[in-house]
């Protein structure tokens, strides 16, 4: 099975059965092979976080197939859904989205504990290669709020590999960042991409970024093009 | 249950911190009240109980026939004034009531008792009385006398007699002085004083003269009869029920503690009423409570629930981690409470004294109250957080990560 991920005329609609429903996706359908790096883009309210969000499990297609790591997740309830969307996705959010009251180290062991997985030595030992690798061996004990922007997008991205999960979803990962951090960012995902075969799937406004990718997918009003 | 429900539940308490103080505080004051009250209420109505029983017998049979008195020095007075013309009555075939009585399963002690109106004279005193033949033995497992002995045991024998403290200051005499006992039938005898005792009740320190039950059988002229028998049972409360067993296969009238001291008893339980709706209304605060506290925070944490779930967090873990933060305040809540309440029962015992200057009530706690709200209040904690840790359960997590 080389295809990590696979959409097949996915459709999705909000508001049903008010009166005001829109259909915000229509037949979408996308292939992304194991290790890809792939860029998501498209103008605002082209439905772009909306399919990132579906594929990630958290939302629910309103029609179509979405089969992920080969499970077609139709069948699957609230429950495995939930335990599949943590075994094999990771997330980078654009407001980095780290826990507050944890320090890095605790939220990039986070998804160790809730997946209740790792030993506390295994788990805080990977979690500290993750946090060297991103180059944050320093701030492994900072919260949140003691650093900077980039450094939390790093921690995120550390969060998001701990459960060395096939795909990793990132909505706009570099949107809150000055140029030189997004390009950090956006080396590092690069780099973690062809070190560990780790697909990408990567919503971003900047096209500089998309032109580094293996393959940009752009939707415009729901469509793919 | 495992680390990350901890760990999230202690880590979103400490970020709460004010909240968190706030609600435990809460549950430590009511704790603390229900327990006290409890505690309390509990020890004042078993020294009230005691204090009544202290000089009573918990069940009294007595001859069939005979309309219902009671050994207290008025009625003794009332049968002194308005002579019945008849003759004290003896309970037919007494031993085998007293022996059926004593393999009863309850029954503590039995004592057979022969009483009845007389007067105690020295020199020119007189006093009326009330004349108490028993077995001493006997007599001392039904009514502690020995601990209101102020001079010499609670034994006796022959012609010897005990009475109260304010009868030999009436009559000005003390031990080891002879007193004149003279009955409506005219029998007189002299006997022997060979202790005093103190009832703390004045009236029963007037009246009460103890003998041998032989000697009061013969004044009381009911040769080898006794006009009642007094029982002590092992469970207070169920000595109407006792009771009710006995005179059911006797036929006697026989009447206990609790039916004597029914209006005693109607006050207690009146008592016990308001202090079970006071609890009730205090958990039923405090629940209130910590559900608020925690519907406040299940919201502000909503972005946290959210990101949790992104991670792979199901439904279960983040509804167990508010369900802890519930049983945690419940839980530790009620051990600050306990020892707060612990803390006030010490300065109310050493404030509040009898009139004699004796404790009211002990600072004690009582284990098994102590055991029995703290699992009261955890279950209350996690009741309470029901709600709260529900919705945070199936909030959505699109939501919180969009915004
Ligand atoms: N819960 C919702 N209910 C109704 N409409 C929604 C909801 N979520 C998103 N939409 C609509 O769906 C459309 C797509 O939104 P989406 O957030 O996916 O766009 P986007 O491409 O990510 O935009 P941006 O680049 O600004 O992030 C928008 O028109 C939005 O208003
Ligand atoms: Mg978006």
């Amino acid at each position: 099975m080389i295809n990590i991920l696979q959409l097949a005329h996915i459709y999705k609609s909000y508001g049903i059965g008010t009166g005001v429903e829109t259909e915000v996706l229509h037949d979408i359908n996308l292939t992304l092979a194991r290790g890809s790096f792939h860029a998501l883009t498209g103008p605002s309210g082209s439905g772009k976080s909306t399919l990132l969000n579906l594929i990630g499990l958290l939302e629910s297609p309103t029609k179509g197939e979405l089969i992920i790591n080969g499970q077609n997740t139709n069948q699957l309830n609230d429950q495995e859904l939930t335990q599949l969307r943590g075994q094999s996705l990771g997330f980078v959010f654009q407001f980095h989205h780290l826990l507050p009251a944890f320090n890095a180290l605790e939220n990039v062991m986070m998804p160790a504990f809730i997946n209740n997985q790792y030993t506390q030595y295994q788990a805080v030992k990977r979690a500290t290669d993750l946090l060297s690798a991103v180059g944050l061996a320093d701030a492994l004990h900072k919260k949140p709020a003691e650093l900077s922007g980039g450094m939390q997008q790093r921690v995120a991205i550390a969060r998001a590999l701990m459960m060395s999960p096939p795909l990793v979803l990132a909505d706009e990962p570099t949107g809150n960042l000055d140029t030189h951090s997004a390009d950090e960012i956006f080396k590092l995902m690069r780099k973690i991409n062809q070190e560990q075969d780790i697909a990408f799937l990567i919503v971003t406004h900047d096209p500089r970024l998309g032109e580094r990718c293996d393959l940009t997918i752009n939707l415009i009003d729901g469509y793919l093009r | 249950m495992n680390r990350f429900e901890w760990l999230l539940a202690l880590r979103f308490l400490r970020e709460g911190r004010m909240q968190s103080l706030l609600i435990l505080a809460g549950v430590t004051g009511g704790v603390a009240v229900i327990i006290f009250l409890t505690q309390l209420i509990n020890q004042l109505q078993g020294t009230i109980i005691d204090r009544v029983l202290s000089s009573q017998a918990h069940i009294v049979i007595r001859p069939a026939e005979e309309a219902p008195l009671r050994i207290t020095p008025d009625q003794y007075l009332a049968a002194q004034v308005q002579p019945r013309g008849q003759r004290l009555r003896s309970i037919d075939q007494w031993e085998s009531i007293a022996q059926l009585a004593r393999q009863t399963p309850g029954v503590r002690a039995v004592s057979p008792v022969a009483s009845g109106p007389a007067f105690a004279r020295h020199n020119l005193a007189s006093k009326s009385i009330a004349l108490v033949g028993m077995i001493p033995d006997n007599y001392r497992q039904v009514v502690k006398m020995s601990n209101y002995m102020i001079k010499g045991n609670f034994d006796l024998s022959g012609d010897q007699t005990i009475i109260g403290k304010d009868l030999a200051s009436d009559l000005g005499v003390t031990t080891g002085d002879r007193i004149q006992i003279i009955t409506e039938s005219g029998t007189q005898q002299t006997l022997t004083i060979v202790a005093l005792f103190d009832l703390n009740n004045k009236d029963l320190n007037k009246r009460w003269v103890f003998t041998t039950l032989r000697m009061s059988q013969s004044l009381l002229n009911i040769p080898g009869g006794v006009s009642n028998i007094d029982l002590t049972v092992d469970d207070l409360f169920q000595a109407k029920r006792l009771a009710q067993r006995l005179s059911a296969q006797t036929g006697l009238l026989i009447e206990s503690w609790m039916e004597t001291n029914s209006g005693l008893l109607n006050a207690l339980s009146n008592q016990t009423v308001t202090n079970n709706l006071i609890r009730i209304f205090i958990v039923i605060i405090v629940a209130l409570g910590i559900t608020s506290v925690l519907v406040v925070s299940v919201v502000q944490k909503q972005k946290e629930i959210g990101i949790l779930r992104a991670m792979g967090a199901k439904r279960g873990q983040v509804m167990r981690i508010f369900l802890l933060q519930g049983a945690l305040f419940g839980t530790l809540g009620s051990i600050i409470g306990a020892s707060l309440s612990f803390a006030l029962l010490t300065l109310f015992s050493t404030v509040y004294k009898a009139s004699d200057g004796s404790a009211l009530f002990a600072a004690q706690l009582d284990p098994k109250l102590v055991i029995m709200a703290t699992t009261v209040a955890m279950v209350v904690g996690i009741l309470s957080a029901l709600v709260p840790a529900r919705r945070a359960a199936h909030m959505d997590p699109v939501q919180a990560i969009r915004s």
